[in-house]
């Protein structure tokens, strides 16, 4: 079915259960779909499997849900960083799981969901802790891993524009995993700057095709705060 | 013994023009500061870019352009930008000609460690390390050649975790640059201490250098 414009953020995510995977945007705050993070505080779902390439910066976004208690476990590749204080304190608390996956197959495992790819084998980890336990297969004189998809109940992403069909265009840096993950998960919520109408996006420029997207959120405050 | 930038200067002379090069987070991040203007040595950042320029500042910073640590950084003319998943298939499938990356231990084997301590406290973070490791054409390693501890860390066999194995073409150190190969640890250039000193602070036999490896792709 084609996008929904959501009047609000809490309808941008109602209906995500608990002990849900979300996968969630950006690298950093570049991408970050935070207005949406925010309104799943609100809505209170729980027991939570987070997809995300870090664990949460300061204390908002990610880091505030972290905070909630609301998540079981973490997939991403790297949670530490100078102000992922949340994230560090749970772990070291063991209050949290972490899966830590290679940057590279956390984004192919997704891209392997949304493409109905049933698993695959890649060369990176080979001989490291990440890969113990894989099964594993010399092709070409290399040894590869297995790697499974990695699949979404919901993906919650950050994109710069969309038209009313749900088309989305990113900006610069800030596109890093959202392409993906898009193609990833059962209900896909875009957040964006600004809904222009049917035609006004170039289609030759579309990066993710209406098709993947489920709800759009139009997001001014958003928009003023990054500046364009 | 060479000063950090120094080891980056070092490093960014031996990029050939137009190579497409990954520079990882920390010390590798300062050979970008010594690419001459006119190298078109064109910067790949894991987070989506091609042609990535300098470091932004005041009214240059955009949150939505990033480099692979998170801090701002500009696009340079003919910039492109891509999804994550196209990012890292850019490494694993060879398109790469070099990534430089930090280690804490590399092996005479290549083996390379360089994402966790290992210690019970220490929280893991790998990144893109394990990607650019076993994708990039030539991996070069920029490190201290000891530990404050004064340990050597390049050793016969790593102890840290692992990022890769056999991956590593070249390590660029303060007291010598050693090529990895077919022929063993070669030191290429010393910087004050001698082969001898060298080979009696390393755990590893050590050879002088007589010409490039053979059969190796000259980086």
């Amino acid at each position: 079915m084609t996008a929904r414009l959501c009047a609000d953020a809490e309808e941008a995510v109602a209906g995500i259960q608990d002990g849900a995977t979300v996968l969630v945007g950006g690298f950093g705050m570049a991408g970050m779909p935070v207005t949406l993070i925010d309104a799943l505080i609100r809505q209170g779902a729980a027991d939570l499997t987070i997809v995300s390439n870090n664990a949460g910066n300061g204390d908002t976004g990610l880091a505030a849900l972290l905070a909630e208690r609301r998540v079981r476990k973490m997939v991403c590749s790297f949670p530490r960083q100078s102000d992922s204080y949340v994230f560090d304190a749970l772990y070291r608390a063991g209050e949290i799981e972490l899966e830590l996956v290679p940057q590279g197959t956390l984004a192919e495992r997704m891209r392997a969901a949304g493409a109905g790819i049933g698993a695959f084998y890649c060369p990176t980890g080979v001989g490291t802790p990440l890969a113990e336990g894989k099964e594993t297969r010399v092709i070409d004189g290399r040894t590869h891993v297995l790697e499974y998809p990695i699949r979404g109940d919901a993906a919650l992403i950050g994109a710069h524009r969309a038209d009313r069909m749900g088309n989305l265009v990113y900006r610069k840096t800030a596109r890093n995993f959202g392409p993906v993950m898009a193609t990833a998960a059962t209900l896909v919520v875009a957040q964006v700057r600004e809904v222009v109408e049917i035609g006004a996006i170039d289609p030759e420029t579309v990066v993710t095709p209406g098709i993947y997207v489920d709800r759009v959120l139009e997001d001014r405050v958003w928009r003023e705060a990054r500046g364009c | 013994m060479l000063t950090k930038q120094q080891m980056a200067a070092l490093v960014a002379s031996d990029i050939p023009r137009g190579a497409f090069v990954n520079l990882g987070i920390g010390l590798p991040t300062l050979v970008a500061d010594h690419l001459a203007a006119d190298s078109g040595v064109v910067l790949h950042t894991e987070n989506g870019m091609l042609n990535m320029g300098p470091a932004a500042h005041g009214e240059q910073i955009d949150p939505d352009l990033t480099n692979a640590g998170k801090a701002p950084v500009t696009e340079l003319p003919g910039a492109s930008y891509f999804h994550h998943a196209d990012s890292f298939a850019m490494m694993r499938g060879g398109h790469l000609d070099i990534c430089v990356l930090g280690g804490f231990q590399v092996s005479a084997a290549g083996d390379l460690a360089n994402w966790h301590t290992g210690e019970p406290d220490a929280i893991p973070a790998v990144g893109g390390a394990m990607d650019l490791a076993i994708g990039a054409r030539s991996v070069f390693v920029m490190m201290t050649l000891f530990a404050k501890s004064g340990e050597p860390k390049l050793v016969p066999r790593c102890t840290y975790p692992l990022t890769g194995l056999a991956c590593v073409d070249r390590v660029y150190t303060d007291h010598a640059v050693f090529d990895l190969g077919a022929r063993g640890v070669v030191v290429r250039e010393t910087f004050g201490m001698g082969i001898d000193e060298l080979a009696g602070r390393l755990e590893v036999p050590l050879s002088g250098f007589t010409g490039a490896e053979p059969g190796r792709d000259e980086a």
